[in-house]
């Protein structure tokens, strides 16, 4: 079975624990205007792989997932793009004991990606905004797949980390967050909450493909305002 | 038994030289955390002070001082002292601190020109005598070398032979000094030229006769060095503090005696813990006290100085010792050899600021105690100023008392020593192949002349057989070089005090080295996998070479090309196997160009990878700049493929990484780069270089040296200053690979 990807990166540290070999998913539905990767969004493009080939790529860091408590995560783009190449890839790896993660933006139809679930140990959610309007204007598409997938992930209790990410004027209303806070609140499945500042490494890259990058002039957050966020979901009893 | 040894669990050590031995009955390991550390005390920081301001006066200046009568030995110079009250470990190389002394038996040429280089005239008695009446190692080798070799020498196939300076990368075993003082091991090698009486005498006989009587006069020479200081060291030490002096005096002579290439201390730390172990229980001495001694004793370390030449000072960047000094490890019998010591060693680059000698090198196991690996790879985020070995996979050959010289040499501490043979510049080795002998940059016929290649795209079979060819030519030439260097080494320039603290029979290596083997790799994968077109001259050289398609390159992990790296490592070691040593000694092989890969570079026209004429060689094992593209542990994880097997004088690799590509918070960084290096060092890696800052910081640092004095970062093997760096040498660096995905 082949999937389409963009790229690997083999010493990922910041997608799931421990280092991590992450694949990089070709294909998003998602317009994000702070996105990093808009390299990956077209889901013609990249290169074809086949799961054994990937298998056999990724044996050979065992001894570095051992070490280091990681193991692999797919990203993109949007893995769930691809869910049947995705479940048999997480299936393949949890045969061999290798820990799964997803970074996802939930933005799917749950009822055809349930299955992948059942393989992934733990789901990097993205959240970028609680308000629906800001959502949509984030990334273009509507909130609810995104919280269904939440909901049911705390139902089945499959481990999540959330991520949010704070772009000045755009994301970091107070009112919103705390809102975010409150609804995220009562999960049992969240382990931590992942407040990460808007950067513009990607850049480059929107240029690169002749996008036009709306945040040019966006600065990324001070410090001030990722401490004051981090409080407002420590006070909800959330790991920071 | 001596009354000094009173406390201490007996053993055969106590019989006979053995300082293995006495370390493994009487050490404590230390399995707990850094708190128990003190900070520096107020005379360590008065007297750093003032050593700094001298360094920093003569990074100005270029030299601070330098003696230009007497030449150098262990007895030349009158003590010298930074301040005598301040100092708790005392000893310079001259009679003041940072003032250069002159060694001409190395050769005096280099002498004469290194002195002028810094406006000071050789004193004319001393040049008659080494010009008239005493012939030097280098004139020997003149003397011997072969028109042959003169020109691979000059063409720069062979590149940076100890010819004309001290070979260095020998490591005596200092401890003995502090374990047993001078007269027991006098008296020992009294001994052993008592044994060395045969039959018949032949010449090794009688070498070894004159050799073992020179050690003696070494060593009374060394006690009469100490004396002057005030110690007398002709018996063992009774506390810490004798301990680390002893230990300091033996290193001292060493350096006063010889201006090796490089100069490592050994492995002393653990060894000294048992000193402060005892010197605590019986209440004499404190933790800050404790510090206080080391830090004094690292001071000492950072103030060892050689006169070299600007260009060698350009080949190496700054001004490196390489006083290296093996930390931590795991014994033979399981436990760790970490000491609440191999902490206070590593802790003085907190006390005094990051440095890049001593060349502090950490022993990595994946049994280490957790907390040690924890402060370890701290030291690493913080200071980049460490480097990694790889104890599971030398233990093996070595045992758990080895040390390490210059960069990654191992060898076992007081019975080995090496012969050191510098590199061959290997891509040029593989353009030859294609130019049939000739240089591709002045197209004279260096090596013998065999057919060239003459057809537009390359074969990978053909440039294979006769890459063979052409190897076994330079395999021989470089072998008969280095025999005629260390033949003459040893008659005119023979390390007496180091010898003297050695076992008498050793082990003798004979330690070749390749520069550019990356370079070469890509350029076979090239041929092999894409297609490569020949651009030659008028005169039919083949002077450049064009890419058509891609090529798996070497630093992803790719079984494709890391295979080929294997190969080239495995041939040329078989190649240089059939040559004869000298001295009967064992042909190894590093992987390491040290900051030579610049100038290398230089020398070398243009290679089938794509890379062009005169840019720079990856340093050491690394893969080629921005050829790795699948990430920090797809690059670490080739390397960790090359076979140490083939290659025991040790494999170099570099790494740099932006802290924000460690993870995200502290506790993530530190767990991650644990995990990196048990996970390369599990799969085989042999040694790593780790570097964590940003790009940006090179960069501020080279617009704004004044505010960077101590920013170390680690090259090839060792560490520098990184504003002491030639401007082309700092570029190379910041264009180098660093790892900033995440």
């Amino acid at each position: 079975m082949v999937g389409r990807i963009h790229s690997i990166e083999t010493g990922g540290t910041v997608d799931g624990p421990g280092i991590r070999y992450v694949i990089f998913f070709q294909g998003c539905p998602l317009r994000c205007l702070y996105c990093h990767n808009p390299d990956t969004r077209e889901p013609s493009q990249g290169k074809e792989v086949s799961i054994e080939e990937l298998l056999e790529d990724i044996r050979k860091y065992k001894s570095y997932f051992k070490f280091s408590g990681g193991g692999v995560t797919a990203s993109g783009g949007e893995p769930l793009l691809q869910p049947k190449f995705l479940t048999q890839l997480l299936k393949a790896l949890k045969n061999e004991d290798i820990h799964t993660a997803l970074d996802t933006s939930g933005f799917a139809n749950l009822d055809t990606v349930k299955e992948v679930f059942d393989y992934t140990d733990l789901v990097l959610l993205d959240i970028k905004s609680i308000n629906p309007e800001t959502f949509k204007k984030v990334t273009s598409v509507d909130i609810e797949p995104t919280l269904r997938l939440a909901k049911y992930l705390d139902e089945k209790n499959k481990k999540m980390w959330i991520r949010f990410v704070v772009v000045p004027g755009l994301t970091d209303d107070m009112a919103d967050i705390e809102k975010l806070a409150s609804y995220l609140a009562p999960f049992k499945n969240i382990e931590r909450v992942e407040i990460l500042p808007f950067h513009k490494m990607g850049e480059y890259k929107w240029e690169a493909l002749g996008y036009d990058y709306v945040l040019k002039d966006t600065l990324p957050p001070d410090e001030k305002l990722i401490n004051d966020i981090k409080d407002l979901f420590i006070k909800k009893g959330l790991k920071v | 038994m001596f009354k000094q040894w009173d406390g201490f669990e007996t053993g055969v050590w106590a019989q006979e030289i053995n300082v293995q031995n006495f370390i493994q009955t009487n050490y404590k390991e230390y399995k707990g955390d850094s708190s128990f550390l003190a900070g520096p005390s107020q005379k360590t920081k008065k007297l750093w002070d003032k050593s700094f301001k001298l360094i920093e006066e003569e990074s100005k200046k270029g030299v601070l001082d330098a003696e230009t009568k007497k030449p150098s030995s262990i007895t030349s110079h009158a003590p010298g002292y930074i301040d005598k009250d301040l100092e708790e470990i005392v000893g310079f190389q001259t009679d003041k601190p940072l003032k250069r002394g002159i060694m001409p038996y190395g050769g005096l040429r280099i002498v004469k020109k290194s002195l002028e280089n810094y406006g000071y005239e050789l004193d004319k008695s001393v040049e008659q005598v080494f010009t008239d009446y005493r012939k030097t190692h280098n004139d020997g080798v003149f003397d011997a070398y072969t028109d042959e070799i003169k020109k691979a020498r000059h063409s720069g196939i062979i590149l940076g032979l100890p010819d004309a300076y001290g070979r260095g990368r020998i490591i005596g075993d200092y401890r003995r000094v502090a374990l047993y003082g001078v007269d027991f091991l006098i008296a020992d090698k009294k001994n052993q030229l008592a044994q060395l009486d045969f039959p018949s005498f032949t010449s090794e006989v009688i070498r070894d006769r004159e050799e073992t009587s020179e050690e003696i006069k070494a060593l009374n020479q060394l006690k009469q060095m100490a004396l002057s200081y005030g110690c007398d060291i002709s018996q063992p030490a009774k506390n810490a503090k004798e301990a680390i002096q002893w230990t300091y005096f033996a290193f001292l002579a060493a350096i006063k005696e010889q201006d090796g290439a490089a100069m490592s201390l050994g492995r002393v730390s653990t060894f000294l813990d048992i000193y402060i172990e005892k010197d605590m229980k019986n209440g004499l001495l404190t933790e800050e006290q404790a510090q206080e001694l080391m830090d004094h004793f690292i001071m000492k370390l950072r103030m060892v100085r050689f006169l070299r030449t600007p260009d060698y000072n350009q080949l190496f960047s700054g001004d490196p010792t390489w006083v290296t000094e093996s930390i931590g490890g795991m014994g033979e019998d399981g436990r760790s050899l970490v000491t609440k010591n191999s902490f206070r060693m590593l802790h003085t680059l907190y006390n005094l600021g990051p440095a890049p000698e001593p060349n502090l090198t950490v022993l990595w196991s994946v049994n280490l105690p957790e907390n040690f690996k924890k402060f370890c790879v701290n030291v690493t985020i913080n200071t980049s100023s460490i480097q990694y070995e790889n104890d599971d996979l030398m233990r093996g050959y070595w045992g758990d008392d080895y040390s390490i010289a210059c960069c990654v040499s191992a060898m076992r501490t007081g019975k080995q020593m090496q012969f050191f043979g510098a590199r061959v510049n290997f891509p040029k080795a593989l353009l030859y192949t294609i130019n049939g002998g000739k240089d591709e940059k002045t197209g004279k016929q260096i090596a013998p002349e065999f057919a060239p290649i003459t057809s537009e795209y390359l074969d990978y079979d053909e440039v294979m057989r006769k890459f063979e060819q052409s190897l076994e030519w330079l395999s021989r030439v470089y072998m008969n070089s280095l025999n005629i260097i260390h033949y003459m080494h040893d008659k005119y320039n023979f390390e007496k005090i180091q010898m003297a603290l050695h076992d008498r029979t050793i082990l003798r290596t004979q330690a070749c080295g390749i520069a550019g083997l990356s370079v070469v790799v890509d350029s076979l994968s090239a041929i092999k996998y894409a297609k490569v077109k020949v651009i030659r001259n008028e005169q039919g050289l083949a002077v450049d070479y064009e890419v058509e398609g891609e090529y798996p390159a070497f630093g992803n992990n790719d079984d494709r090309v890391d295979s080929i790296a294997y190969d080239m490592v495995k041939l040329f070691m078989e190649k240089l196997e059939k040559q004869q040593p000298y001295r009967n000694a064992t042909t190894t092989l590093s992987i390491l160009t040290i900051t030579s890969n610049v100038v290398y570079g230089k020398k070398t026209g243009s290679t089938p990878d794509g890379r062009k004429a005169g840019e720079p060689f990856a340093p050491g094992a690394n893969p080629m700049h921005g050829r790795d593209k699948k990430g920090a542990i797809a690059s670490m994880a080739s390397v960790a493929k090359l076979p140490y097997e083939y290659s025991k004088d040790g494999i170099s690799y570099t790494f740099s990484i932006i802290p924000n590509a460690l993870g995200k918070n502290s506790e993530d960084k530190t767990a991650n780069l644990i995990g990196m290096l048990d996970g390369y060092f599990s799969d085989g890696g042999h040694h790593i270089n780790v570097n964590v800052f940003d790009r940006e910081t090179l960069i501020d640092a080279m617009d704004h040296p004044e505010l960077y004095p101590q920013l170390t970062i680690r090259v090839s093997g060792y560490a520098v200053n990184f504003v002491k760096l030639s401007r082309e040498h700092q570029m190379d660096v910041i264009n180098r690979t660093f790892h900033e995905k995440f």
